[in-house]
């Protein structure tokens, strides 16, 4: 019915404002869209109301055949689509280890009251959550930083955490917020490269937000370009490179 | 030996140690003394279980004196005799089947707890509803609420008269053995993965929200927790010092709470234990400022309430040296004290060279 993911005419309104009108984008599973557009466009507010961090005005969003539209942010990613944030939020007083951690909380079998009698399961799952939390620190490059603070890490690899603390929810489809930004062409090559072989290795789809062009043309297969919170355009790389309506929504008229 | 297994082995060295002061205490110290002593566990109980939430947690509540008053009148009204009761109650008597029951002293703490918890599950609703200075101001709130209500309800609580002649059951056992046990049960809790969580949120909802951690829930389990030690200290307040009214859980009792963490540093609880037993010991020890004091030449009147100055300034002090209080967030481990014993004089020179 709905396939894999699917939003239907997804709409945004601050008081007279129209961030967002009538998004609809439908995912298959395993795909790699990029969403693009100028600044201001209403990218992030597209990912805001998929996560429920914003209720939508109007619209659906479905999620493997349930409709989600304005499920708390938690519960959202309880179901498996994790997102990281354009302007890093990191939990900065904790470790990196304890930032991924934090991750697996959501759905370990352990009370309370057996953490705080110290019990043998709740011993055994912290144990298990500490292992796999360095697996993914050591998939993503982090691992000799477990210790540090996660505020004192430089700014590509806070990115790099927001990455593994999102992996670590175990998400079926993960939303990337600029993954890029700020980042040089080396780190951004290795990092277009890192996010195609997560995608892989977790069987992941990955729905990414991004400026740097060369990257999303060179990860992406499908791309959807937003202006003023209006789809311009939809297509392939190539298609999008040639399509004359983003180029005026990028440069203007000509 | 694994690091945990030494750590282990050092924590019940240490609390036996503790008791045998104790125990040197009880045996050789004076009344005044050991009165200090409970203070300081009870403040100490009382500390670490209201860090939990302003700490670590990061909301700023300002009523833990409603669970201490709960728990304390629910305690006391179960170890009272019924013919205590009756002689107690002289204007209005106290309504059955409160008149009857009785308990032994450790029921009633665990009472006492109980329906502080109770008392805490109903108003965690709207309290949760919302953030920030508001969710202050709510609490502080129920904290006089339930002050008031303590006054009003002559029928249960006998009013302003309060509730005289109570069984000194407090010893140094009761009190240190809770406040150990708090500061071990919380503690394993705060490092546990639902400790993580609170941390999370507090450091940043939304992402925590992000990662699955449902706020309410985690909010809630640490307001219940806290609520539960603080009703529990308010028991063995109530059976150390034998007579309770309104008067004794105003917002001062909030306030002196909230110094303690503070000075002690909000997040930590080595800082609110440190916290409460500088302020139990330091409440004592300062009570010299307020005797007359005779300089030779001049004779300064003894002064009333001086001592309150004095931790004000101490206060500022500590906020205006150490921002975030004595420990910050940091916490107490075996490690650094070794670290800070096996500091040899050559392993200083290899750092430097």
């Amino acid at each position: 019915m709905h396939g894999f993911f699917e939003t239907k005419n997804l709409t945004m309104q601050f008081g007279g404002l129209v961030a967002v009108s009538s998004f609809s984008l439908r995912l298959e599973q395993g795909e790699l869209v990029g969403l693009i557009g100028p600044n201001g466009a209403g990218k992030t507010t597209v990912f805001n109301m998929i996560t429920g961090a914003l209720a939508p005005t109007a619209g659906h969003v479905y999620w493997q055949e349930q409709e989600i539209t304005g499920l708390p942010l938690n519960q959202v990613a309880a179901r498996g689509i994790a997102r990281t944030f354009q302007n890093i939020r990191l939990f900065v007083d904790m470790t990196v280890l304890e930032n991924v951690m934090v991750s697996f909380h959501h759905k370990i079998p352990t009370m309370f009251w057996e953490c705080m009698l110290d019990l043998p399961r709740a011993r055994r799952t912290e144990e298990q959550i500490k292992r796999e939390s360095m697996e993914l620190l050591q998939e993503l490059g982090l691992a000799h930083l477990a210790h540090e603070k996660a505020g004192s890490l430089p700014y590509g690899q806070q990115r790099r955490l927001e990455i593994a603390r999102a992996l670590a929810t175990r998400p079926r489809l993960l939303l990337l917020d600029e993954p890029a930004a700020g980042m040089n062409p080396l780190e951004t090559m290795d990092l277009a490269q890192l996010v195609s072989d997560l995608r892989a290795r977790h069987s992941l789809t990955v729905l990414l937000i991004e400026h740097d062009m060369k990257f999303v043309m060179r990860l992406c297969e499908r791309i959807k370009v937003l202006d003023y919170g209006v789809t311009i355009a939809e297509g392939t790389p190539a298609e999008i490179q040639s399509n004359s309506e983003v180029i005026k929504a990028y440069l203007g008229d000509i | 030996m694994s690091k945990a297994r030494r750590d282990q082995l050092l924590s019940v060295l240490g609390i036996l140690v503790l008791f045998s002061v104790l125990y040197l205490f009880q045996l050789f110290g004076t009344d005044y003394q050991i009165r200090i002593l409970n203070n300081m566990a009870i403040f100490i109980t009382l500390a670490v279980s209201y860090n939990l939430v302003n700490g670590i947690c990061g909301i700023l509540h300002l009523g833990p004196n409603a669970f201490i008053t709960v728990g304390a009148y629910t305690s006391a009204l179960l170890t009272m005799s019924a013919a205590e009761k009756q002689a107690s109650f002289i204007i209005e008597p106290l309504i059955w089947p409160l008149s009857v029951l009785h308990a032994p002293f450790v029921v009633s703490l665990l009472a006492g707890g109980i329906l502080a918890t109770l008392f805490a599950y109903l108003i965690s609703y709207p309290v949760f509803r919302v953030r920030g200075d508001y969710l202050a101001i709510v609490t502080l709130g129920f904290g006089e609420v339930v002050r008031v209500l303590c006054n009003a309800f002559q029928t249960v609580t006998n009013g302003p008269l309060g509730l005289k002649g109570l069984q000194p059951h407090t010893n140094l056992w009761w009190s240190w053995g809770v406040a150990v046990l708090t500061i071990i049960l919380i503690t394993k809790l705060i490092n546990s993965s639902y400790g993580r969580a609170m941390k999370a949120i507090r450091d940043d909802e939304t992402a925590a929200r992000a990662m699955g951690v449902d706020p309410f829930r985690h909010l809630l389990l640490a307001f219940l927790v806290s609520a539960f030690f603080s009703g529990v200290a308010g028991g063995l307040l109530a059976h150390l010092i034998t007579t309770i009214s309104p008067t004794l859980f105003t917002f001062f009792l909030t306030f002196n709470l909230l110094m303690m963490i503070v000075v002690g540093g909000l997040g930590s609880t080595t800082g609110a234990v440190l916290g409460a037993a500088l302020f139990a010991w330091g409440g004592e020890a300062l009570r010299v400022v307020e005797n007359p004091i005779n300089l030779g030449v001049i004779r300064i009147p003894g002064i009333p309430g001086m001592r309150m100055v004095i931790f004000s300034i101490l206060l500022m002090v500590v906020i205006v040296f150490a921002r975030r209080g004595i420990m910050g967030r940091k916490e107490f481990s075996w490690e650094w004290l070794i670290g800070k014993f096996s500091k040899s004089p050559t392993g200083g020179s290899s750092v430097a060279s």
